[in-house]
Protein backbone atom coordinates (compact mmCIF):
# COMPACT_ATOMS: atom_id res chain seq x y z
CA UNK A 1 0.00 0.00 0.00
CA UNK A 2 1.50 3.41 -0.68
CA UNK A 3 2.61 5.57 2.13
CA UNK A 4 2.91 2.64 4.38
CA UNK A 5 6.27 0.69 5.35
CA UNK A 6 6.01 -3.42 4.80
CA UNK A 7 3.51 -3.92 7.26
CA UNK A 8 2.85 -0.40 8.82
CA UNK A 9 6.00 -0.57 11.23
CA UNK A 10 8.89 1.38 10.33
CA UNK A 11 12.10 -1.13 10.09
CA UNK A 12 14.03 0.45 13.17
CA UNK A 13 10.61 -0.72 15.17
CA UNK A 14 10.57 -4.01 13.74
CA UNK A 15 14.08 -4.26 14.59
CA UNK A 16 13.37 -3.33 18.41
CA UNK A 17 10.40 -5.49 18.66
CA UNK A 18 12.76 -8.64 16.81
CA UNK A 19 15.65 -7.77 19.47
CA UNK A 20 13.07 -8.48 22.22
CA UNK A 21 11.58 -11.27 20.94
CA UNK A 22 15.10 -13.21 20.25
CA UNK A 23 15.92 -12.12 23.86
CA UNK A 24 11.67 -13.97 24.97
CA UNK A 25 12.95 -16.90 23.24
CA UNK A 26 15.81 -17.17 24.76
CA UNK A 27 13.95 -17.37 28.53
CA UNK A 28 11.22 -19.20 28.10
CA UNK A 29 8.43 -17.22 29.71
CA UNK A 30 10.54 -14.12 31.33
CA UNK A 31 8.68 -11.09 30.22
CA UNK A 32 10.83 -8.77 27.82
CA UNK A 33 9.73 -4.83 28.28
CA UNK A 34 9.77 -3.14 24.86
CA UNK A 35 8.80 0.42 23.41
CA UNK A 36 5.56 -0.39 22.50
CA UNK A 37 4.11 1.52 19.67
CA UNK A 38 0.75 3.57 19.15
CA UNK A 39 -1.26 1.52 16.65
CA UNK A 40 -4.22 2.64 14.92
CA UNK A 41 -6.62 0.33 17.22
CA UNK A 42 -7.11 1.22 20.75
CA UNK A 43 -5.39 -0.88 23.49
CA UNK A 44 -7.37 -4.48 24.19
CA UNK A 45 -7.71 -5.10 21.09
CA UNK A 46 -4.51 -6.61 20.16
CA UNK A 47 -2.09 -3.47 20.07
CA UNK A 48 0.77 -6.15 20.87
CA UNK A 49 -0.38 -8.72 18.88
CA UNK A 50 -0.44 -6.48 16.07
CA UNK A 51 3.21 -5.10 16.76
CA UNK A 52 4.66 -8.51 17.45
CA UNK A 53 2.63 -9.92 14.16
CA UNK A 54 3.98 -6.95 11.94
CA UNK A 55 7.90 -7.81 12.75
CA UNK A 56 7.20 -11.32 11.89
CA UNK A 57 5.86 -11.40 9.21
CA UNK A 58 7.69 -11.68 5.80
CA UNK A 59 5.91 -11.13 1.87
CA UNK A 60 5.70 -15.03 1.71
CA UNK A 61 4.18 -15.58 4.29
CA UNK A 62 0.31 -16.33 4.96
CA UNK A 63 -1.86 -15.16 7.53
CA UNK A 64 -4.74 -16.20 9.60
CA UNK A 65 -6.52 -14.20 12.57
CA UNK A 66 -8.48 -15.56 15.07
CA UNK A 67 -10.74 -13.93 17.77
CA UNK A 68 -12.27 -16.34 20.45
CA UNK A 69 -11.27 -18.94 18.04
CA UNK A 70 -13.61 -17.34 15.34
CA UNK A 71 -12.21 -16.30 11.70
CA UNK A 72 -15.25 -13.64 11.24
CA UNK A 73 -15.79 -11.80 14.51
CA UNK A 74 -14.95 -8.13 14.12
CA UNK A 75 -11.55 -7.93 15.84
CA UNK A 76 -10.04 -11.04 13.75
CA UNK A 77 -11.91 -9.40 10.62
CA UNK A 78 -10.72 -6.08 11.31
CA UNK A 79 -6.48 -7.09 12.09
CA UNK A 80 -6.56 -9.88 8.65
CA UNK A 81 -7.88 -6.46 6.50
CA UNK A 82 -5.37 -4.46 8.05
CA UNK A 83 -2.47 -6.67 7.36
CA UNK A 84 -3.35 -7.50 3.75
CA UNK A 85 -3.72 -4.10 3.11
CA UNK A 86 -0.39 -2.94 4.77
CA UNK A 87 1.83 -5.84 3.81
CA UNK A 88 -0.10 -7.41 0.78
CA UNK A 89 -0.14 -10.93 2.76
CA UNK A 90 -2.19 -13.74 1.57
CA UNK A 91 -4.53 -14.29 4.30
CA UNK A 92 -6.73 -17.43 5.32
CA UNK A 93 -9.24 -18.75 7.70
CA UNK A 94 -7.11 -22.35 7.26
CA UNK A 95 -5.35 -23.08 10.17
CA UNK A 96 -3.24 -25.84 8.19
CA UNK A 97 -2.52 -23.06 5.37
CA UNK A 98 -1.54 -20.54 7.69
CA UNK A 99 2.66 -19.82 8.57
CA UNK A 100 1.55 -16.75 11.14
CA UNK A 101 -1.71 -17.47 13.54
CA UNK A 102 -2.40 -14.38 15.58
CA UNK A 103 -5.15 -15.08 17.92
CA UNK A 104 -7.24 -14.03 21.00
CA UNK A 105 -8.21 -16.12 23.56
CA UNK A 106 -8.05 -19.45 21.57
CA UNK A 107 -5.56 -22.24 20.35
CA UNK A 108 -6.80 -23.72 17.19
CA UNK A 109 -7.85 -27.22 17.20
CA UNK A 110 -5.68 -28.82 14.57
CA UNK A 111 -2.24 -29.72 15.75
CA UNK A 112 0.03 -26.78 14.68
CA UNK A 113 3.21 -27.27 13.18
CA UNK A 114 6.49 -26.77 13.62
CA UNK A 115 6.48 -24.00 10.25
CA UNK A 116 4.09 -22.34 11.91
CA UNK A 117 4.19 -19.06 14.67
CA UNK A 118 1.35 -18.35 16.74
CA UNK A 119 1.41 -14.68 18.18
CA UNK A 120 -0.94 -14.31 21.48
CA UNK A 121 -3.04 -10.91 22.46
CA UNK A 122 -2.17 -10.15 25.96
CA UNK A 123 -4.26 -7.91 28.26
CA UNK A 124 -1.94 -8.16 31.16
CA UNK A 125 1.10 -10.46 31.10
CA UNK A 126 2.13 -10.69 34.88
CA UNK A 127 0.28 -13.58 35.96
CA UNK A 128 0.78 -12.64 39.90
CA UNK A 129 -0.71 -9.40 39.24
CA UNK A 130 -4.14 -9.85 41.42
CA UNK A 131 -2.26 -10.91 44.18
CA UNK A 132 0.89 -8.61 44.51
CA UNK A 133 0.02 -5.15 43.57
CA UNK A 134 3.98 -4.05 43.42
CA UNK A 135 5.78 -4.80 40.08
CA UNK A 136 8.93 -4.33 41.86
CA UNK A 137 8.04 -7.03 44.13
CA UNK A 138 6.77 -9.33 41.33
CA UNK A 139 9.87 -8.96 39.00
CA UNK A 140 11.92 -10.00 42.27
CA UNK A 141 9.40 -12.83 42.69
CA UNK A 142 10.22 -13.86 39.42
CA UNK A 143 13.79 -13.28 39.77
CA UNK A 144 14.02 -15.62 42.82
CA UNK A 145 11.68 -17.85 41.55
CA UNK A 146 9.22 -17.21 44.74
CA UNK A 147 6.26 -18.76 43.44
CA UNK A 148 4.45 -19.77 47.03
CA UNK A 149 1.77 -16.47 46.49
CA UNK A 150 0.31 -18.00 43.34
CA UNK A 151 0.08 -21.54 44.86
CA UNK A 152 -1.62 -19.79 47.85
CA UNK A 153 -3.99 -18.68 45.46
CA UNK A 154 -5.34 -22.25 43.91
CA UNK A 155 -5.23 -22.97 47.92
CA UNK A 156 -7.74 -20.78 48.61
CA UNK A 157 -9.69 -21.57 45.65
CA UNK A 158 -9.85 -25.78 46.48
CA UNK A 159 -10.81 -24.27 50.15
CA UNK A 160 -13.84 -21.86 49.11
CA UNK A 161 -15.08 -23.95 46.11
CA UNK A 162 -13.63 -27.25 46.26
CA UNK A 163 -11.47 -27.18 43.52
CA UNK A 164 -9.47 -24.46 41.14
CA UNK A 165 -12.09 -22.66 39.59
CA UNK A 166 -10.03 -20.80 37.55
CA UNK A 167 -11.42 -21.39 34.45
CA UNK A 168 -9.20 -19.11 31.52
CA UNK A 169 -6.05 -17.25 32.16
CA UNK A 170 -4.81 -20.55 34.10
CA UNK A 171 -0.88 -20.09 35.21
CA UNK A 172 1.56 -22.18 34.26
CA UNK A 173 4.86 -22.70 34.77
CA UNK A 174 7.54 -22.46 31.72
CA UNK A 175 10.21 -24.52 31.42
CA UNK A 176 10.30 -25.30 34.89
CA UNK A 177 11.62 -21.90 36.31
CA UNK A 178 9.26 -19.16 35.03
CA UNK A 179 5.44 -18.54 35.96
CA UNK A 180 3.41 -17.23 32.72
CA UNK A 181 0.29 -16.36 32.48
CA UNK A 182 -1.07 -17.86 29.46
CA UNK A 183 -3.14 -15.03 28.09
CA UNK A 184 -6.66 -15.35 28.62
CA UNK A 185 -7.06 -18.74 26.77
CA UNK A 186 -9.82 -21.49 28.23
CA UNK A 187 -8.01 -23.41 30.68
CA UNK A 188 -8.85 -26.26 28.01
CA UNK A 189 -6.36 -25.17 25.98
CA UNK A 190 -3.57 -25.46 28.46
CA UNK A 191 -2.60 -28.59 27.42
CA UNK A 192 -2.00 -27.83 24.40
CA UNK A 193 0.78 -25.33 24.99
CA UNK A 194 2.78 -28.21 26.34
CA UNK A 195 5.35 -29.28 23.93
CA UNK A 196 4.00 -27.68 20.93
CA UNK A 197 5.90 -27.84 17.49
CA UNK A 198 4.91 -24.02 17.00
CA UNK A 199 6.58 -20.58 17.93
CA UNK A 200 4.25 -19.10 20.53
CA UNK A 201 4.78 -15.40 20.59
CA UNK A 202 3.15 -12.99 23.54
CA UNK A 203 2.62 -9.15 22.70
CA UNK A 204 1.37 -7.05 25.29
CA UNK A 205 0.79 -3.58 23.80
CA UNK A 206 -0.50 -1.74 26.63
CA UNK A 207 2.27 -3.42 29.46
CA UNK A 208 4.49 -3.42 26.75
CA UNK A 209 5.91 -6.47 27.47
CA UNK A 210 6.67 -9.53 25.13
CA UNK A 211 7.30 -12.77 26.23
CA UNK A 212 7.55 -16.36 24.27
CA UNK A 213 7.37 -20.40 24.48
CA UNK A 214 10.22 -21.79 22.16
CA UNK A 215 9.30 -24.62 20.43
CA UNK A 216 8.70 -28.19 22.01
CA UNK A 217 9.21 -26.43 25.63
CA UNK A 218 8.04 -27.98 28.26
CA UNK A 219 4.24 -25.69 29.95
CA UNK A 220 2.85 -26.84 32.82
CA UNK A 221 -0.25 -26.17 34.18
CA UNK A 222 -0.05 -25.28 38.26
CA UNK A 223 -1.75 -27.85 40.59
CA UNK A 224 -1.47 -30.15 43.31
CA UNK A 225 -0.87 -33.10 43.61
CA UNK A 226 -4.19 -34.45 45.21
CA UNK A 227 -6.25 -31.36 43.59
CA UNK A 228 -4.37 -32.67 39.18
CA UNK A 229 -5.25 -29.64 36.75
CA UNK A 230 -8.06 -30.92 34.55
CA UNK A 231 -8.93 -29.53 31.48
CA UNK A 232 -12.81 -27.99 31.49
CA UNK A 233 -15.15 -28.89 28.58
CA UNK A 234 -19.20 -28.19 28.53
CA UNK A 235 -20.79 -31.71 28.39
CA UNK A 236 -22.08 -31.76 25.06
CA UNK A 237 -21.23 -32.49 21.52
CA UNK A 238 -20.88 -30.01 18.83
CA UNK A 239 -24.27 -29.00 17.91
CA UNK A 240 -23.52 -28.73 14.30
CA UNK A 241 -20.47 -30.81 13.58
CA UNK A 242 -21.29 -33.70 16.50
CA UNK A 243 -17.27 -33.45 18.02
CA UNK A 244 -16.88 -34.35 21.38
CA UNK A 245 -13.07 -33.13 21.62
CA UNK A 246 -13.54 -29.43 20.87
CA UNK A 247 -13.87 -26.39 22.83
CA UNK A 248 -17.65 -25.00 22.59
CA UNK A 249 -19.38 -22.08 23.35
CA UNK A 250 -22.80 -21.81 24.65
CA UNK A 251 -25.11 -19.42 22.34
CA UNK A 252 -28.44 -18.56 23.17
CA UNK A 253 -30.99 -19.42 20.29
CA UNK A 254 -34.53 -18.15 21.96
CA UNK A 255 -35.84 -16.44 24.40
CA UNK A 256 -37.34 -19.78 25.91
CA UNK A 257 -34.45 -21.23 27.21
CA UNK A 258 -33.31 -22.61 23.90
CA UNK A 259 -29.62 -23.09 23.81
CA UNK A 260 -26.97 -24.30 21.15
CA UNK A 261 -23.53 -25.47 21.70
CA UNK A 262 -20.70 -25.27 19.01
CA UNK A 263 -17.40 -25.37 18.49
CA UNK A 264 -15.70 -21.75 19.17
CA UNK A 265 -12.94 -23.15 16.55
CA UNK A 266 -14.97 -21.90 13.42
CA UNK A 267 -12.30 -23.34 11.55
CA UNK A 268 -12.45 -26.76 12.57
CA UNK A 269 -15.78 -26.71 12.71
CA UNK A 270 -16.38 -25.99 9.33
CA UNK A 271 -13.48 -28.72 8.23
CA UNK A 272 -15.75 -31.17 10.08
CA UNK A 273 -19.01 -30.44 8.50
CA UNK A 274 -17.18 -30.37 4.43
CA UNK A 275 -16.07 -34.01 5.69
CA UNK A 276 -19.90 -34.71 6.38
CA UNK A 277 -19.59 -34.89 10.32
CA UNK A 278 -23.73 -33.72 11.73
CA UNK A 279 -24.81 -32.53 14.89
CA UNK A 280 -27.69 -32.38 16.37
CA UNK A 281 -28.69 -29.40 15.05
CA UNK A 282 -26.84 -29.53 11.74
CA UNK A 283 -29.51 -30.79 9.78
CA UNK A 284 -32.19 -28.13 11.03
CA UNK A 285 -29.55 -25.36 10.12
CA UNK A 286 -29.58 -26.91 6.57
CA UNK A 287 -32.92 -27.01 6.05
CA UNK A 288 -33.10 -23.47 7.21
CA UNK B 1 25.02 -24.87 76.15
CA UNK B 2 27.49 -25.91 73.04
CA UNK B 3 30.23 -23.42 72.23
CA UNK B 4 29.28 -22.86 68.25
CA UNK B 5 26.85 -20.02 68.09
CA UNK B 6 24.12 -19.79 66.29
CA UNK B 7 24.30 -16.23 64.94
CA UNK B 8 26.63 -13.62 65.83
CA UNK B 9 27.48 -10.15 65.26
CA UNK B 10 30.97 -8.00 65.79
CA UNK B 11 30.95 -4.76 65.55
CA UNK B 12 27.82 -3.35 63.68
CA UNK B 13 27.57 0.56 63.44
CA UNK B 14 24.88 2.04 61.42
CA UNK B 15 23.71 5.70 60.99
CA UNK B 16 20.92 7.52 59.59
CA UNK B 17 22.23 10.69 58.93
CA UNK B 18 23.63 12.34 62.50
CA UNK B 19 21.25 10.04 64.53
CA UNK B 20 23.65 6.67 65.77
CA UNK B 21 21.08 3.97 65.63
CA UNK B 22 24.00 1.64 66.74
CA UNK B 23 27.66 2.21 67.63
CA UNK B 24 29.60 -1.14 67.82
CA UNK B 25 27.23 -3.67 68.85
CA UNK B 26 28.58 -7.37 69.86
CA UNK B 27 25.57 -10.02 69.67
CA UNK B 28 26.05 -13.76 70.24
CA UNK B 29 23.24 -16.43 70.08
CA UNK B 30 23.07 -20.07 71.08
CA UNK B 31 21.01 -22.75 69.73
CA UNK B 32 17.53 -22.94 71.68
CA UNK B 33 18.54 -19.63 73.29
CA UNK B 34 16.17 -16.48 73.90
CA UNK B 35 17.92 -13.38 73.74
CA UNK B 36 16.21 -10.14 74.98
CA UNK B 37 16.96 -6.56 73.53
CA UNK B 38 15.84 -3.61 75.95
CA UNK B 39 15.93 -0.37 75.76
CA UNK B 40 13.69 2.90 75.85
CA UNK B 41 12.28 3.75 71.92
CA UNK B 42 14.81 4.99 70.08
CA UNK B 43 17.56 3.06 71.40
CA UNK B 44 17.78 0.93 67.98
CA UNK B 45 16.31 -2.06 69.12
CA UNK B 46 14.94 -1.92 65.87
CA UNK B 47 17.02 -1.65 63.86
CA UNK B 48 19.62 -3.89 65.59
CA UNK B 49 16.86 -6.58 64.70
CA UNK B 50 16.67 -5.57 61.41
CA UNK B 51 20.45 -5.57 60.45
CA UNK B 52 20.90 -9.48 63.03
CA UNK B 53 18.34 -10.63 60.02
CA UNK B 54 19.88 -9.27 56.89
CA UNK B 55 17.17 -6.39 56.65
CA UNK B 56 19.04 -3.56 56.70
CA UNK B 57 22.78 -3.45 55.81
CA UNK B 58 24.86 -1.71 58.51
CA UNK B 59 28.07 1.32 58.22
CA UNK B 60 30.32 -1.83 59.26
CA UNK B 61 30.72 -4.75 61.07
CA UNK B 62 29.38 -8.22 59.75
CA UNK B 63 26.71 -10.66 60.99
CA UNK B 64 27.45 -14.63 60.64
CA UNK B 65 24.74 -17.25 60.36
CA UNK B 66 25.66 -20.73 61.25
CA UNK B 67 23.67 -23.13 58.89
CA UNK B 68 22.64 -27.01 59.73
CA UNK B 69 25.36 -28.25 58.31
CA UNK B 70 27.84 -25.83 60.51
CA UNK B 71 28.85 -23.72 57.76
CA UNK B 72 29.17 -19.75 58.63
CA UNK B 73 27.43 -17.22 56.39
CA UNK B 74 27.72 -13.66 56.17
CA UNK B 75 24.19 -12.67 56.07
CA UNK B 76 25.15 -9.31 54.41
CA UNK B 77 27.27 -10.65 51.46
CA UNK B 78 24.72 -13.64 51.17
CA UNK B 79 22.77 -13.39 47.82
CA UNK B 80 19.55 -12.17 47.62
CA UNK B 81 18.04 -15.73 46.91
CA UNK B 82 19.97 -17.57 49.47
CA UNK B 83 18.83 -15.17 52.06
CA UNK B 84 15.54 -15.01 50.64
CA UNK B 85 15.36 -19.08 51.30
CA UNK B 86 16.90 -18.51 54.91
CA UNK B 87 13.93 -16.13 55.55
CA UNK B 88 11.36 -18.76 54.07
CA UNK B 89 12.25 -21.57 55.71
CA UNK B 90 15.13 -21.59 58.86
CA UNK B 91 13.96 -18.27 59.76
CA UNK B 92 10.94 -16.18 61.06
CA UNK B 93 10.17 -13.21 61.29
CA UNK B 94 7.27 -12.05 64.19
CA UNK B 95 6.28 -8.34 63.71
CA UNK B 96 4.64 -6.04 66.37
CA UNK B 97 1.63 -5.60 63.92
CA UNK B 98 0.53 -8.68 62.56
CA UNK B 99 -1.17 -7.43 59.08
CA UNK B 100 2.59 -6.30 58.14
CA UNK B 101 2.94 -10.14 58.00
CA UNK B 102 -0.28 -11.65 57.17
CA UNK B 103 -1.98 -11.13 54.13
CA UNK B 104 -5.74 -9.94 55.06
CA UNK B 105 -7.46 -11.05 51.99
CA UNK B 106 -6.42 -14.80 52.32
CA UNK B 107 -7.81 -17.38 54.79
CA UNK B 108 -5.89 -18.40 58.10
CA UNK B 109 -5.50 -21.55 56.49
CA UNK B 110 -3.85 -20.17 53.22
CA UNK B 111 -1.89 -17.99 55.57
CA UNK B 112 -0.29 -20.52 57.54
CA UNK B 113 0.13 -22.55 54.26
CA UNK B 114 2.17 -19.75 52.68
CA UNK B 115 5.73 -20.19 54.08
CA UNK B 116 4.89 -24.18 53.21
CA UNK B 117 4.06 -23.97 49.64
CA UNK B 118 6.75 -21.51 49.00
CA UNK B 119 9.29 -24.07 50.26
CA UNK B 120 7.43 -26.33 47.38
CA UNK B 121 4.69 -28.13 49.11
CA UNK B 122 2.38 -29.31 46.51
CA UNK B 123 -0.44 -31.23 48.65
CA UNK B 124 -3.39 -29.53 49.56
CA UNK B 125 -4.61 -32.01 52.13
CA UNK B 126 -1.18 -32.56 53.24
CA UNK B 127 -0.88 -28.53 53.75
CA UNK B 128 -4.61 -28.05 55.20
CA UNK B 129 -3.84 -31.08 57.80
CA UNK B 130 -0.71 -28.92 58.69
CA UNK B 131 -2.35 -25.39 58.74
CA UNK B 132 -5.32 -27.13 61.24
CA UNK B 133 -2.86 -28.34 63.62
CA UNK B 134 -0.73 -25.19 63.66
CA UNK B 135 -3.98 -23.24 63.97
CA UNK B 136 -4.66 -25.57 67.21
CA UNK B 137 -1.39 -25.43 68.30
CA UNK B 138 -2.31 -21.57 68.66
CA UNK B 139 -5.38 -22.20 70.46
CA UNK B 140 -7.47 -21.16 67.35
CA UNK B 141 -10.41 -23.05 66.79
CA UNK B 142 -9.61 -25.76 63.57
CA UNK B 143 -13.30 -24.80 62.30
CA UNK B 144 -11.95 -20.63 62.09
CA UNK B 145 -9.15 -22.10 59.27
CA UNK B 146 -11.30 -20.68 56.35
CA UNK B 147 -12.15 -17.23 57.81
CA UNK B 148 -10.39 -13.97 56.69
CA UNK B 149 -7.90 -12.22 59.58
CA UNK B 150 -9.89 -9.88 59.52
CA UNK B 151 -12.72 -11.75 61.53
CA UNK B 152 -10.16 -12.16 64.04
CA UNK B 153 -9.16 -10.46 67.42
CA UNK B 154 -5.41 -8.58 68.02
CA UNK B 155 -4.79 -11.22 69.95
CA UNK B 156 -5.82 -14.08 67.40
CA UNK B 157 -3.98 -12.18 64.80
CA UNK B 158 -0.66 -12.32 66.82
CA UNK B 159 -1.35 -16.21 67.25
CA UNK B 160 -1.78 -16.43 63.67
CA UNK B 161 1.31 -14.50 62.61
CA UNK B 162 3.10 -17.14 64.77
CA UNK B 163 1.59 -20.43 63.91
CA UNK B 164 2.33 -19.01 60.29
CA UNK B 165 6.06 -18.09 61.03
CA UNK B 166 6.70 -21.35 62.73
CA UNK B 167 5.25 -23.59 60.95
CA UNK B 168 8.21 -24.55 58.67
CA UNK B 169 9.86 -25.23 61.95
CA UNK B 170 12.80 -22.57 61.70
CA UNK B 171 15.89 -22.54 64.05
CA UNK B 172 15.74 -19.14 64.66
CA UNK B 173 13.21 -16.46 65.05
CA UNK B 174 12.88 -12.92 65.39
CA UNK B 175 10.46 -11.21 67.39
CA UNK B 176 9.74 -6.68 67.32
CA UNK B 177 7.44 -6.84 70.37
CA UNK B 178 5.20 -9.02 70.06
CA UNK B 179 2.81 -8.48 72.72
CA UNK B 180 2.93 -4.21 72.35
CA UNK B 181 -0.09 -4.02 70.48
CA UNK B 182 -2.32 -6.24 73.05
CA UNK B 183 -4.31 -5.45 76.21
CA UNK B 184 -2.32 -7.36 79.36
CA UNK B 185 -4.64 -10.29 79.76
CA UNK B 186 -3.81 -11.50 76.40
CA UNK B 187 -0.29 -10.39 76.74
CA UNK B 188 -0.37 -13.43 79.43
CA UNK B 189 -1.63 -15.73 77.72
CA UNK B 190 0.55 -15.46 74.19
CA UNK B 191 3.64 -15.08 76.22
CA UNK B 192 2.66 -18.11 77.92
CA UNK B 193 2.23 -19.59 74.57
CA UNK B 194 5.98 -18.33 73.05
CA UNK B 195 7.44 -19.76 75.88
CA UNK B 196 5.92 -23.15 75.42
CA UNK B 197 6.49 -23.19 71.79
CA UNK B 198 9.67 -21.89 71.77
CA UNK B 199 11.06 -24.37 74.57
CA UNK B 200 9.13 -27.17 72.67
CA UNK B 201 10.48 -26.77 69.58
CA UNK B 202 14.35 -25.43 70.75
CA UNK B 203 13.64 -22.28 68.52
CA UNK B 204 16.53 -19.70 69.38
CA UNK B 205 14.82 -16.51 69.14
CA UNK B 206 15.83 -12.42 69.29
CA UNK B 207 12.60 -10.74 71.22
CA UNK B 208 12.92 -7.06 70.83
CA UNK B 209 10.55 -5.12 73.74
CA UNK B 210 10.86 -2.23 75.92
CA UNK B 211 8.58 -4.03 78.33
CA UNK B 212 11.22 -5.86 81.33
CA UNK B 213 8.53 -8.05 82.18
CA UNK B 214 8.27 -9.62 78.97
CA UNK B 215 11.70 -10.21 79.21
CA UNK B 216 12.36 -11.58 82.49
CA UNK B 217 9.37 -14.27 81.85
CA UNK B 218 10.98 -15.23 78.53
CA UNK B 219 14.80 -14.75 78.25
CA UNK B 220 17.55 -16.68 78.83
CA UNK B 221 20.11 -13.49 78.46
CA UNK B 222 19.64 -9.63 78.06
CA UNK B 223 21.06 -6.85 76.21
CA UNK B 224 20.16 -3.77 77.42
CA UNK B 225 20.52 -0.89 74.60
CA UNK B 226 20.66 3.38 75.07
CA UNK B 227 21.33 5.26 72.31
CA UNK B 228 22.91 2.09 69.88
CA UNK B 229 25.09 1.16 72.24
CA UNK B 230 24.70 -2.10 74.07
CA UNK B 231 25.54 -1.06 78.11
CA UNK B 232 24.75 -4.20 79.95
CA UNK B 233 24.23 -7.68 79.00
CA UNK B 234 24.05 -10.81 81.18
CA UNK B 235 21.67 -13.95 82.51
CA UNK B 236 18.36 -12.18 82.51
CA UNK B 237 17.76 -12.65 86.29
CA UNK B 238 21.40 -11.45 87.28
CA UNK B 239 21.17 -7.84 85.05
CA UNK B 240 17.62 -7.53 86.53
CA UNK B 241 18.45 -8.26 89.73
CA UNK B 242 21.72 -6.71 90.07
CA UNK B 243 21.84 -3.91 87.83
CA UNK B 244 25.50 -2.51 87.56
CA UNK B 245 24.85 0.28 84.63
CA UNK B 246 23.22 3.20 85.68
CA UNK B 247 20.44 3.07 83.24
CA UNK B 248 19.89 -0.26 83.43
CA UNK B 249 19.42 0.74 87.45
CA UNK B 250 16.46 3.41 86.07
CA UNK B 251 14.98 0.96 83.98
CA UNK B 252 14.49 -1.53 86.52
CA UNK B 253 13.30 0.55 89.14
CA UNK B 254 11.25 2.10 87.00
CA UNK B 255 9.09 -1.16 87.09
CA UNK B 256 5.72 -0.98 89.09
CA UNK B 257 6.58 -3.72 91.68
CA UNK B 258 3.42 -5.91 91.68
Amino acid sequence: MKGYNFAYLDEQTKRMIRRALLKAVAIPGHQVPFGSREMPLPYGWGTGGIQVTASVLGADDVLKVIDQGADDTTNAVSIRRFFARTAGVRTTTRTADATVIQTRHRIPEKTLREDQIIVYQVPQPEPLYRLEPSRVETRRMHALADYGLMHVKLYEDISRFGQISISYDYPVMVNHRHLMSPSPIPAFDNPKMHKMPALQLFGAGREKRIYAIPPWTDVRSLDFDDHPFRAIRAPHPCGLCGATDSYLDEVVIDDSGGRLFVCSDTDHCAERRTAGHVGTDGLQEAAE
Amino acid sequence: MSDATLLSARGLSLSFGAIRALAEVDVDLWPGEMLAVVGESGSGKTTLLNVLSGRLAPDAGAVWYRDPSGRLHDVHAMPAPALRTLHRSDWGFVHQDPRQNLRMNVTAGGNVGERLMAQGARHYGNIRAQAIDWLMQVEIDADRVDDMPRTFSGGMLQRLQIARTLVTHPRLVFMDEPTGSLDVSVQARLLDLIRTLVSRLKIAAVLVTHDIGVARLLAHRIMVMQRGRVVETGLTDQVLDDPQHPYTQLLVSSVLQA
